[in-house]
């Protein structure tokens, strides 16, 4: 009941967002952002307890035998978390901003976020197609209305391109129900206990793997981000990079590792090698950025390009280090856009180039700027350190050269942030930033929130790693 | 007394917290108070231990504090391991390190309120990072701190923000210590993949079972070596410590001369098992070792900026310190990292007060004749000059003569290649106190007024300092000279494990007191020479010529990098940018959706909306239909 109502409360307080004005608007969609915060914090607590008590089993579309099978599983509760913290944070951030139709802009946030609690949670292969399609419908418009000047181009590449994958996904799935035995049931349960022929799975792979990678993305088929996150407004831009592409790596773990095991095996190497191309290509092209969000748009690419390849390394580690980081990256990304759109709000600019003397001028920003993008580099006892140094191992496990190249963004992540910060929080004021006001106490509660959770994982990710080991112990049961 | 440990790092950290928050209210008293008593109470604490450790009976202790990181069959606690070798580097941190803070509540302060918190909130983290590393129970937590104490670094070399020279020197600090770590990392890998575990109590047992020469040994060790470089300013990692003289002098003195820079020798002296049966690595560790300490040396002859010839001084120390890793005189390796933390941690000290008597003036040239008003200062620098130059009995003379000694025994070349590399630093050293004390003063009239001995916060650390660079080698006189190395016998615990497997070079006590004369007359030759030149030095304007000039400029070295990594990185990523990713990847994303475009639009004219055409199509399906059907 209560994963149903993680569902819930965000549709209803969408719907009502709508209907609701001007500050309304703002206050009412924190409100349900915090009232969802704690349901899901209620819910750890009974995972804790009992982590098989939290499912929903109903039936939805009887003649199609699917049901509205939803629960939590430590990946699961570890994403319900994420997006519900992100949102507080989110809305923090943003709580003094003017957005055009307020209520439209929160509403359809909040509707999002009903998506991706769905998807997070969904058990039944088609519940899951539908809120994973859910998702996008809202975050189209978002893109598309409150969007940069660009936006109707990019948002469109970015739905269609997003859209095909979720097609092949589609037939996919449509494929596995019709091989489940008796009357055809879509739920999680019969999938992982289909009995495929290798062939089979290996083409099987792909479907999924494309919708998947395009969402994550995955070096080639990222091309729609960095303009995504550059057109789309902050707090979308968040929710894409902090929980949306977190989906992709949930698709693979929930959907792909246990259904189709020959086919990753067959596969994996070729997954990793792309994605150790993607790190180290992404990590050089952020070197050459002048816009902070393209910036970080590729060290994204590049966070999630080395996510994905420990994902396939096959190590209990590496996963392990994969679902703490799903977490961690997801609050360093959101805590670098509360900056950036801190940044962009008071200069009106975000290129790198136009910025300097932050640190002497504003030196709240730029010390919570300097401790997240610490957090971003993975230096120890930040949140960063810990994932990448267990996924680094995973891969290490998998292949030493392989995790060599892709160690490379080690050093390129020192020199792109680096070169940032150095450009942008210090050096000598500008006429720009000569008068940039101070951190404001709203936007330091986000803030804190952020860095809170950067240094306590860091420094004690104990609860997080018990967390997610949940999901690891069942994946490797089922390898047997 | 030993569970008490986790109060050494404690108290530092803290001191950063209350500093940190605290930087716009506390007055500047308050704030130096804060800094200077956290590492003292550190340093009582540590004296405590050291008491504890050297008491008969003592073992190595693991202290558990809780779990870190924990999965699968990773197993990463947060332990603290207490040994002799560790309570040592206690004591040389903690203890340096409060002479440096109470020296900096003087040095800065010039500085506004704020920007003194936060200098000593950064110096008080840097002494916690540095803690965490020495006291790590496995190489992940040692590794906490080896990035920690890179990050205060950068922090501090950057203190100054506004000047982008600063923020660029301590970026290339950052990112050349990124490059060592991963090293480090890869090596901590392979380890975990080899023994399960990066606990040293265990790994160290188990890399001894593997016996000598093992390839996966000879590997990981020179990984480890790779870090070591990064820290500790080895070739080709070096070139990072000179520029990093942009920082405050007293943090050159702390973290680029006495503490931080000395972490890759404490790695390796800890991994010594690791080292010992990997003699391939040793020869590795040696050779480059020795040539850092020359090639060092050879640059810093020709430098004009005081802290510049210092910094060059550290790398080339360093060096010493490298070589007698790589032939094995451990003892000699970290008896080396603690006088040359007196020594040179003196120099800098020094070096600060002559640049805040001359109102910030580092040129050398601009100098000169000081020693009539810094009697102290002059006095203090010339015995740290005659240590590091290794004149008998002060303190440099025993541990470099250790080193050079286990060196001859190895091998006579990487003697000679030392020896000469001590006669330049006998040199330069010499150089640079007449060039700065003796003669006539050179600087502008308004620099003489100003010139003054510094407060006592200044030169009280500099005569402890001069008195611990004089005494601090007597701890280690060798039974040659009828000593009975006490730091040997206190340290034999830590380096016992590497006992079976050492090959002892030996030399004969008549050999070693032959080698320690020549090299104390050849020294007090270079001593003379460098006095004799630059007693009465004028600065005549000129600009260094011919090799001198090569020698000045760095031998290039920094431009070779530029031209051969950094520019060819730029140049790669701009490429990739504009070419393969816009025009190629998201060109032919582009192309697919265009093409898809033009096909529909093609497909389109079929529907022609004449009834005849749909009938004559559905016939002609309808015909190849049953083709296919009958024969396939």
């Amino acid at each position: 009941m209560l994963t149903f109502l993680l569902i819930l409360i965000p549709l209803l307080g969408g719907l009502i967002t709508f209907g609701l004005k001007g500050n309304g608007a703002r206050i009412w969609s924190l409100a349900t952002a915090l009232v969802t915060l704690a349901l899901a914090a209620t819910a750890g607590v009974a995972f804790r307890q009992d982590p098989s008590g939290l499912g929903l089993d109903v039936s939805w579309i009887r003649q199609l035998g699917s049901r509205f099978s939803i629960g939590l599983d430590g990946m699961g509760m570890m994403l319900v978390l994420l997006t519900a913290v992100t949102y507080v944070v989110i809305f923090l951030a943003a709580l003094r901003h003017d957005y055009e139709r307020p209520h439209h802009f929160y509403g359809l946030m909040l509707l999002t976020q009903a998506g991706l609690m769905g998807v997070f949670t969904a058990y039944d292969a088609l519940l899951f197609y539908v809120c994973w399609e859910l998702v996008l419908i809202p975050v189209y418009f978002l893109c598309s209305i409150w969007g940069g000047p660009r936006r109707i181009a990019v948002t469109f590449k970015f739905f269609v391109y997003t859209f095909f994958g979720s097609l092949l996904m589609l037939v996919g799935i449509i494929y596995l129900y019709f091989q489940t035995p008796g009357t055809h049931s879509f739920s999680w349960e019969a999938f992982t206990h289909l009995q495929l022929g290798a062939g089979e799975q290996q083409w099987l792979f792909w479907l999924f793997f494309v919708a998947f990678a395009i969402k994550m993305p995955v070096f080639p088929f990222h091309t729609w981000q960095p303009d995504t996150y550059e057109q789309a407004p902050t707090p979308v831009t968040m929710v894409l990079s902090a929980i949306m592409v977190k989906m992709g790596l949930f698709g693979i773990i929930r959907w792909v590792l246990p259904v189709l095991p020959q086919g990753v095996a067959h596969w994996s190497h070729l997954v990793i090698l792309l994605s150790v191309i993607g790190i180290v290509y992404a990590s050089c092209i952020a070197i050459v950025q002048t816009d902070l969000k393209r910036l970080f748009a590729y060290s994204s690419i590049a966070h999630m390009g080395l996510m994905c390849a420990a994902v396939f390394s096959g190590s209990e580690v590496g996963m392990q280090g994969v679902l703490v980081q799903m977490f961690n990256h997801g609050i360093i990304i959101t805590g670098l856009w509360v900056v950036v759109e801190m940044l962009e709000q008071r200069l009106g600019t975000k290129a790198i180039g136009d910025m300097g003397g932050i640190a002497l001028k504003a030196p709240r920003i730029a010390i919570a700027f300097m401790i997240i993008c610490l957090g971003n580099v993975a230096l120890p006892l930040t949140s960063g350190f810990v994932g990448e140094f267990m996924m680094f191992s995973g891969l290490y496990h998998y292949n030493g050269w392989m995790m060599a190249v892709a160690g490379l963004a080690i050093i390129l992540g020192a020199v792109y942030i680096l070169r940032m910060l150095q450009r942008v929080i210090f050096g000598d004021a500008n006429s720009l930033t000569e008068k940039i006001k101070d951190i404001k106490t709203h936007e330091w509660l986000a803030v804190a929130v952020v860095i809170g959770l950067i240094l306590f994982l860091g420094i004690y990710p104990k609860p997080l790693l018990e967390l997610v080991g949940h999901t690891t112990q069942t994946l490797w049961a089922l390898r047997g | 007394m030993i569970n008490l440990v986790w109060l050494v790092p404690c108290f530092p950290l803290l001191g950063f917290l209350l500093n940190g928050v605290g930087r716009r209210v506390f007055p500047k008293g308050v704030t130096g108070i804060i800094g200077c008593l956290t590492v003292l109470a550190s340093f009582l604490i540590s004296c405590g231990i050291f008491n504890a450790v050297r008491a008969d009976g003592f073992t190595a202790q693991t202290v558990h504090l809780f779990d870190f990181i924990s999965a699968g069959s990773l197993h990463l606690p947060f332990d603290f391991y207490v040994d002799q070798l560790t309570s040592l580097f206690l004591l040389i941190i903690t203890g340096v390190g409060f002479l440096i803070h109470l020296y900096s509540t003087a040095y800065m302060h010039e500085e506004s309120g704020e920007g003194f918190a936060r200098y000593f909130a950064y110096l008080n983290l840097f002494v916690f990072s540095m803690l965490l590393l020495v006291l790590g129970a496995n190489y992940v937590i040692m590794f906490i701190g080896w990035e920690g104490v890179g990050l205060c670094s950068y922090l501090l070399i950057g203190f100054w923000f506004k000047n982008a020279d600063f923020t660029k020197a301590a970026n290339k600090a950052f990112i050349m210590n990124r490059i060592g770590d991963l090293g480090f990392l890869i090596a901590l890998f392979w380890m975990l993949q080899q023994f399960g575990t990066l606990t040293f109590t265990e790994v160290f047992p188990k890399a001894a079972g593997l016996g000598m020469h093992a390839t996966v040994l000879t590997g990981i060790t020179l990984l480890l070596f790779v870090g070591a470089a990064g820290k500790s300013a080895q070739i080709p990692l070096y070139t990072w410590l000179p520029d990093a003289m942009a920082g405050p002098t007293p943090v050159s003195a702390l973290i680029h001369a006495a503490t931080m820079v000395t972490a890759g020798v404490y790695m390796i002296a800890r991994s010594n098992v690791l080292y010992t049966l990997a003699p391939a690595t040793q020869w590795v560790v040696a050779v480059v070792g020795v040539l850092t300490a020359v090639f060092a040396a050879s640059i810093a002859l020709k430098q004009n900026d005081i802290k510049k010839v210092l910094a060059y001084s550290t790398v080339s120390q360093l060096g010493y310190m490298f070589l007698g890793l790589g032939v094995g005189a451990y003892t000699g390796a970290v008896f080396h990292v603690m006088t040359h933390a007196f020594f040179k941690a003196l120099l800098f000290l020094g070096a600060g007060s002559v640049i805040h008597a001359m109102g910030g003036e580092q040129d050398m040239r601009k100098m000169g004749g000081l020693r009539g008003p810094m009697k102290i200062t002059y006095i203090t620098f010339l015995i740290a000059c005659l240590a590091i130059a290794g004149i008998p009995p002060l303190s440099g003379f025993f541990s470099k003569d250790e080193i050079l000694g286990q060196a001859f025994a190895a091998s006579p070349l990487l003697y000679v290649v030392g020896l000469a590399g001590a006669l330049m630093t006998a040199f330069y050293m010499f150089r640079a106190l007449a060039m700065t004390f003796h003669g006539t003063f050179r600087g502008t009239e308004a620099q003489r007024h100003h010139l003054h001995e510094s407060p006592p916060a200044m030169t009280l650390p500099l005569i402890v300092l001069a008195l611990l660079a004089i005494a601090g080698g007597w701890v280690g006189i060798p039974e040659v000279l009828g000593g009975h190395h006490g730091l040997s016998a206190f340290l034999a615990p830590v380096f016992a494990p590497s006992q079976p497997f050492i090959v002892r070079h030996e030399a004969a006590h008549r050999t070693e007191l032959l080698l320690m004369a020549i090299a104390t007359a050849l020294v007090i030759i270079m001593i003379l020479w460098a006095l004799r030149l630059f007693n009465r030095y004028k600065d005549d304007g000129k600009p260094f010529s011919g090799f001198a000039r090569v020698l000045a400029d760095k031998w290039y070295v920094d431009e070779l990098y530029d031209a051969a990594v950094g520019r060819p990185l730029k140049s790669i990523s701009g490429m990739l940018d504009r070419v393969v990713e816009k025009a190629g990847i998201d060109g032919l994303v582009n192309g697919v959706g265009r093409s898809v475009r033009w096909g529909s639009r093609q497909v389109r004219m079929i529907q022609t909306g004449q009834v005849g055409f749909y009938i004559f199509a559905m016939v002609v399906g309808m015909v190849i239909l049953l083709v296919v059907g009958i024969f396939l």
